[in-house]
C-alpha cells in the first residue's frame, strides 16, 4: 500500500485512473477479459462501446461499487477493490458522479440536493453553504430554480442540477454516466459546454461514458472503444473516426450489422422455423 | 427548509407526546394503578374474625364510592382475629366514630372490599382509632349451608362486635 | 428449450430469511452512524408515526365500539355485563391493540417505506448517496427502522386509549351500563405490568419486525416499477404473517 502511494506521489502527472488486467464475469457472462486503461489526469476521456459491453460496470469498478474478479483499478494510486469501506468513502468524496437518470433526492429542493454533500460531510456555516450552492447553481444556470422540487424539473434541468451537486465539493475526478441520453439538442449542447468548461477551468479529470459519437467528438481528448470484453480501439476521436477497422466503422459509422451482430446468438433460423431439410 | 425541518420536529414531538399521554392514561386510569393513588390518608383499625379473600390495597367504600384502601392485614396473636388497617383519604375525614365496617364481595364472584356504614355520632374517627362495629366476610359456603338447613337466612348476619363471637 | 432450473421454494425462502437476518445486522451496525442523521430520524417518526395516527385512531375507536357491543350482548346472557370494561380492556391491551395496530401499521407505514426506498433504489438515489460517500444504511434505512420501533408502541397506546373510549361510549352512554361499574371493574383487574406493559413490549417487537421487513423489501427490490409493486405487496403479506406468528409465540412465552 505504501509503495503504491510512493509511486503515485513521484509521478503525479501520470494517469488519474489506471486499470490493469481487469476481468469481470457477471452471471456467467464475461464482461471484461483483461482490459488495460489509462485515464489521463486533467483530460476528458470517453469510454464508448455497444450497449451491454459493460461501460457502466467499468464505472462501478472505478468507484468501488463492484469488485472485479481479477485485475487492479487504481484511482490516484489507490487500488480500489482492496480498500476498506472507510477509505473507499474517503476516496469517493473526491469523485463527482453524474448519474444517467440524475438521481436527485426526491424529498429535497434543488438547493438542498446540491447542498446535500456539504451538509453530510462538512459542518459549514449556513451562509457559506448558501454561497457555495448558489455559485454551483449559477455555473449550471439554474440559480433561479433553487426552490423547485426535482419533480418540477425537466430532464435536462435535472441533469444540470445533478451536475451542480456532483461538483459542489470540487472533485478531482468527474464521472459522467451517459450524460447525453434523452436530452434535446439544446440541453445536450448545454451539458456538453458545461463538461468542457469544468474541465478547462478547474482541470478536473473526466471520464465520460456515452454512445453519441458526434457529441463525444466535440468534448473528448481521448476515446476508448470497448467491445467484446476488450479494448477494440483507442485514440483521439478525430483519429479514430478516420481509422479503418470493422469495429470503428460499425460503431462510429453506425452500420446496423458488423462485428457487433444485429442478431442475438440463436439456433439456425430455418431450424427454428421448422424446416428440417434446411439442416442438411 | 429550516422552516419545514422545524415543523417536522414539532409534529414528531407532538406525536410522541400524544403517545406517551395515551400510555400514561392507560396505565393510570384503566389499571390497578388507579387504586394506588395515595393522597394524604389517615389510618383506622378494624378487627374481623374472618377476612375471607380480602387483599392488601383492596378498596374501602362508602355507598359504593371509594375512599381509601387496605393498608395492612395482621393477625392479633392474643385475640386470634385479623387486624386490618384502613388508609382513608383525608378528604373523607368526617366519618362518625360509630361507623361500621364490613367485608363485601363485589358481584357474586368478584374481589372483596371493605364497606363502611356511617353511624350517627357527632364525634369523628381520627388517625389510630378503631372501628368497633365490624362484620366479617360473608363466606359463600356458609351462606349455602344456611340456605340448605333453612336457618335464619332472613335476618342479617349478626354483627361481630369486638369480642368476635363465632358465626352460628 | 429447457428453462433454467428454478430454485426450490424452500431454498428461496431460506435465502430470503438469511439475507433479511444479515440486513438486520447491517442496520444494527449502521445505527451508531445514523445518530449523526438525527434530523432524518425525527422526520421519519413524523412520516411513519404521526401520519399513521388518523387510521389508527379511527380504527381504535371502532374496534372498541364493536368489541363493547358484541361483548355486551354475550355477557348479558350470563348476567355479567359488569365485566364489560375488564374484558374490553384486557382483550385490547393484550391482543387486539398490538395486533390490529401492527396490521394497520404494516399497511400504512410499511408499504410507504418499502415504496419509498424501492423508488430510491430504482431511481439510483441510493447509489447516488453511496457515491456521495453517504451510507444509505445509516441515512435511509436505520432512521426508518428506529422510527418504526419508536412509533409502534406509541400508536398502540393511542389505539388502546381510543378503544377504551369507544367501548365506554357504547357500553355506558348507549347501552346504559353504570359508569362506576365499567371503570371500577376494569381498574380492579387490569395490571400495569402484566397487561399494559406487556402489550407495549409486544408492539415494540412488532414495530421492529415490520420496519425490518419494509426496509429490507424496499432496499433489495429489483430496480423496476413492477419490482417496487411486488415488494410493496410482499411487505404487507410477510409483515402480517410474521406479526401473527410472533404474536402467538410471544403470548405463549410472556403469559
Amino acid at each position: 500500500m505504501t509503495t503504491t502511494r510512493d509511486v503515485s506521489a513521484t509521478t503525479p502527472a501520470a494517469s488519474a485512473v489506471e486499470v490493469r488486467g481487469l476481468r469481470t464475469v457477471l452471471n456467467g457472462k464475461v464482461i471484461f477479459d483483461g482490459i488495460d486503461l489509462d485515464i489521463a489526469r486533467g483530460r476528458v476521456t470517453a469510454i464508448m462501446g455497444p450497449s451491454g459491453t459493460g461501460k457502466t460496470t467499468l464505472l462501478r469498478h472505478v468507484t468501488g461499487q463492484l469488485a472485479p474478479d481479477a485485475g487492479s483499478v487504481r484511482v490516484d494510486g489507490e487500488n480500489v477493490p482492496t480498500l476498506s469501506r472507510a477509505k473507499l468513502f474517503a476516496l469517493r468524496e473526491k469523485i463527482g458522479y453524474l448519474f444517467q437518470n440524475s438521481a436527485l433526492l426526491t424529498d429535497f429542493t434543488v438547493f438542498e440536493n446540491v447542498a446535500f454533500p456539504l451538509r453530510q460531510h462538512l459542518r459549514l456555516p449556513e451562509e457559506l453553504v448558501r454561497t457555495i450552492v448558489l455559485t454551483r447553481l449559477q455555473a449550471v444556470g439554474l440559480r433561479g430554480a433553487a426552490h423547485l422540487m426535482p419533480a418540477e424539473l425537466s430532464g435536462g434541468m435535472a441533469r444540470r442540477v445533478a451536475l451542480a451537486r456532483a461538483i459542489v465539493r470540487d472533485p478531482s475526478l468527474m464521472i459522467y454516466d451517459e450524460p447525453f441520453v434523452g436530452l434535446d439538442p439544446i440541453a445536450l449542447n448545454q451539458v456538453l459546454k458545461l463538461i468542457r468548461t469544468l474541465n478547462d477551468t478547474l482541470g478536473i479529470t473526466s471520464i465520460l461514458v456515452a454512445h453519441e459519437f458526434a457529441a463525444v467528438r466535440r468534448v473528448a481528448d481521448h476515446v476508448y472503444l470497448i467491445a467484446g470484453g476488450k479494448v477494440a480501439a483507442q485514440g483521439h476521436p478525430d483519429e479514430l473516426a478516420e481509422r479503418d477497422s470493422p469495429w470503428t466503422r460499425q460503431f462510429f459509422g453506425g452500420e446496423a450489422d458488423g462485428p457487433v451482430p444485429f442478431q442475438y446468438p440463436a439456433r439456425d433460423y430455418a431450424t427454428d422455423l421448422g424446416f428440417p431439410e434446411a439442416r442438411r | 427548509m429550516t422552516q419545514s425541518k422545524r415543523s417536522f420536529q414539532i409534529g414528531s414531538g407532538l406525536f410522541i407526546l400524544l403517545g406517551f399521554a395515551a400510555l400514561a392514561y392507560l396505565a393510570t386510569q384503566t389499571t390497578s394503578l388507579a387504586n394506588y393513588r395515595q393522597g394524604d390518608t389517615y389510618v383506622v383499625k378494624a378487627r374481623f374474625s374472618n377476612i375471607g379473600q380480602l387483599k392488601l390495597r383492596a378498596p374501602i367504600k362508602i355507598a359504593g364510592v371509594r375512599i381509601g384502601s387496605v393498608q395492612s392485614i395482621a393477625l392479633d396473636d392474643k385475640a386470634l382475629d385479623a387486624v386490618v388497617e384502613l388508609a382513608i383519604d383525608t378528604r373523607f375525614a368526617a366519618l362518625p366514630d360509630d361507623s361500621a365496617a364490613a367485608i363485601f364481595t363485589s358481584g357474586l364472584l368478584g374481589d372483596q372490599y371493605v364497606g363502611i356504614q356511617p353511624g350517627g355520632s357527632p364525634d369523628v374517627l381520627k388517625n389510630g382509632d378503631e372501628i368497633v362495629l365490624t362484620q366479617s366476610s360473608m363466606q359463600l359456603e356458609d351462606l349455602i349451608g344456611k340456605f340448605l338447613v333453612g336457618g335464619d337466612s332472613k335476618t342479617p348476619a349478626k354483627t361481630d362486635g369486638a369480642e368476635a363471637s363465632p358465626q352460628p | 428449450m429447457s428453462l433454467p432450473r428454478r430454485p426450490s421454494v424452500v431454498a428461496e425462502s431460506l435465502a430470503q430469511l438469511g439475507s433479511a437476518g444479515l440486513f438486520l445486522f447491517g442496520i444494527l451496525a449502521a445505527i451508531p452512524r445514523s445518530l449523526r442523521h438525527f434530523q432524518e430520524t425525527v422526520r421519519q417518526v413524523w412520516f411513519v408515526g404521526a401520519m399513521s395516527l388518523v387510521i389508527v385512531m379511527t380504527c381504535g375507536l371502532f374496534v372498541g365500539m364493536v368489541l363493547s357491543l358484541q361483548l355486551y350482548y354475550t355477557l348479558s346472557i350470563f348476567g355479567g355485563t359488569a365485566a364489560l370494561g375488564t374484558v374490553v380492556a384486557l382483550s385490547l391491551f393484550r391482543e387486539l391493540g398490538p395486533v390490529v395496530t401492527a396490521l394497520l401499521f404494516a399497511g400504512r407505514a410499511g408499504t410507504s417505506v418499502t415504496a419509498e426506498i424501492g423508488l430510491m433504489r430504482a431511481t439510483d438515489q441510493l447509489s447516488a448517496m453511496e457515491m456521495m460517500a453517504v451510507d444509505p444504511m445509516a441515512y435511509v434505512v436505520a432512521p426508518r427502522f428506529i422510527a418504526g420501533i419508536l412509533a409502534m408502541p406509541l400508536l398502540v397506546c393511542v389505539f388502546n386509549a381510543l378503544g377504551i373510549l369507544g367501548a365506554h361510549l357504547v357500553g355506558v352512554s348507549w347501552l346504559g351500563l353504570d359508569n362506576g361499574t365499567f371503570w371500577g371493574n376494569m381498574t380492579a383487574s387490569v395490571d400495569v405490568w402484566k397487561d399494559v406493559v406487556n402489550g407495549v413490549v409486544k408492539s415494540t417487537v412488532f414495530g421492529a419486525v415490520i420496519a425490518l421487513i419494509a426496509t429490507f423489501q424496499g432496499y433489495t427490490t429489483p430496480p423496476t416499477s413492477e419490482g417496487v409493486a411486488y415488494a410493496t405487496t410482499r411487505t404487507v403479506v410477510s409483515s402480517s404473517i410474521v406479526v401473527l406468528a410472533l404474536d402467538f409465540v410471544m403470548t405463549a412465552f410472556l403469559m
